[in-house]
């Protein structure tokens, strides 16, 4: 508990930080202006996006070889918060795409990959939900998340060679133009502070799944003790 | 019995109960017809639309036909309790993968063949000669579905709603499979062929490779109880 009280520190330190730095110490953009500042924001999210999905199949993996339920939660937790940062990189995307790129959504390699994977961790939370036996739940998932894990990839270069056979959406200047110094830091304490932030809301969805399972322990044992009272 | 022999009787079992039934079939026969005749009203298309939109439609009309078959597959199992006497039976669970992939893999085959039949027919498209790579094509576009449907129907079909979750499952991760057949298709459909035809058979090619020995590597997980 106290290194989680610490750690939680650590991410709110990092993360004032990180908003002093995107907000003050960065430039505002010449071209784009304030909205670039969503940038930060955004390429964090995705990074998270990407980073959660094979973070979970790692411990789906483990979970298949050995068995061990813990595994399984931690990967379902990995998964679930996954999500949620899946989520806001789209949607902050999309909220800068509008006013630079003049639309909101184009089927550019990037966007149509993330938006194949929040369908493919939709896919994963549904099935989890559907599913009623603990441990059929725990595998099932389990070997879906690779497919899907296995699948992004796959995914990303095959929309990206598709788009080399169709005229390119135009963009009016891409972050590929290079960042300024002060941008760098702000981008990795951006990061930093997401990357931090995700693990530790991974921790406590984790700890809250172990807090459900022991209640319905002891809820079982107050049901059998009450009957063997009467 | 070698795993390919059991693989080949599970096939075969499956290719009897199918033609004692015939339900898949001729479920995903009639369905496949209705997607082309509700496309002809829909888009009213000519020829030049046809070399455009027909790649797309083919593609689109296999895989909502394919998918009915998909959930039939264990479906049957499950209803006739016999799944559990495949699982005992003194084969290797991969080997059941395979059977039933094969199974799923020829059912769709065989409506396709119908199906590009009458899309030739219907939309007055000369398929003859593009034959060949229109064959080709099919059959490694059909195997990478039935690769990843199959071990996908197998879990979805333990879910309240399979019907359904199938789909919700297949779709995303075929994705990349559907982009390669259609442009692969799309460059034959065009006098003369248009480039990226080998390309993208060889991506269809890899994907199969990727996706079928995953499948095959997971399938225990899936049956394990």
């Amino acid at each position: 508990m106290k290194l989680q009280t610490l750690f939680a520190l650590l991410t709110f330190v990092v993360m004032l930080a990180a908003l002093y730095a995107i907000f003050i110490y960065a430039p505002t953009e010449l071209t784009m202006g304030v909205v670039q500042r969503i940038f930060y924001f955004h390429v964090s999210s995705d990074w998270i996006s990407f980073l959660a999905i094979f973070f979970a199949v790692t411990y789906s993996i483990r979970f298949l070889m050995t068995g061990e339920r813990e595994l399984d939660t931690k990967a379902a937790a990995a998964f679930e918060v996954g999500f949620i940062f899946c989520t806001l990189g789209i949607v902050s995307g999309m909220i800068w795409a509008k006013p630079v790129w003049g639309i909101w959504w184009t089927w550019d390699p990037r966007l149509t990959s993330m938006f194949v994977l929040w369908l493919i961790y939709i896919g994963y939370l549904m099935l989890r939900r559907l599913l009623e036996s603990p441990e059929q739940r725990a595998r099932l998932s389990a070997v879906f998340g690779i497919l899907g894990a296995v699948d992004v990839p796959i995914i990303y270069m095959s929309n990206r060679w598709w788009r080399t056979q169709h005229p390119q959406p135009v963009m009016g200047g891409g972050e590929s133009s290079g960042l300024e110094p002060q941008m760098w830091v702000a981008f990795f304490l951006a990061l930093t502070a997401f990357t931090l932030f995700y693990l530790y809301l991974w921790k406590i969805r984790c700890n809250l799944e172990q807090t459900t399972e022991t209640v319905e322990t002891l809820q079982r044992q107050i049901e059998i003790r009450l009957k063997e009272a009467r | 019995m070698n795993f390919f022999s059991q693989a080949a009787a599970i096939l075969w079992k499956d290719i009897l109960t199918e033609f004692r039934s015939k339900d898949a079939i001729t479920s995903m026969l009639i369905f496949g017809l209705l997607v082309i005749l509700m496309f002809y009203f829909a888009f009213e298309p000519d020829r030049l639309e046809i070399e455009k939109f027909g790649p797309g439609l083919l593609w689109v009309t296999f895989i909502f036909a394919g998918m009915l078959g998909m959930n039939r597959a264990f479906a049957g199992e499950r209803e006739n309790d016999s799944l559990q006497g495949l699982k005992l039976a003194p084969i290797s669970w991969a080997a059941i993968y395979l059977g039933k992939m094969l199974a799923n893999l020829a059912f769709m085959l065989l409506v396709e063949a119908v199906i590009l039949i009458c899309f030739a027919v219907f939309f007055n498209f000369d398929l003859v000669p593009r034959l060949g790579w229109m064959l080709m094509i099919t059959l490694l576009g059909t195997l990478g579905f039935a690769s990843v449907g199959t071990i996908l129907a197998a879990i979805s079909m333990n879910t309240r709603m399979s019907d359904v979750m199938l789909p919700i499952l297949l779709l995303p991760v075929i994705l990349p499979l559907v982009i390669g057949a259609v442009s692969s298709t799309a460059a034959i459909f065009t006098d003369p062929p248009g480039e990226g035809l080998a390309f993208w058979l060889k991506f269809l090619v890899v994907y199969n490779i990727v996706f079928l020995t995953v499948a095959l590597l997971l399938f225990d997980f899936v049956l394990e109880e």
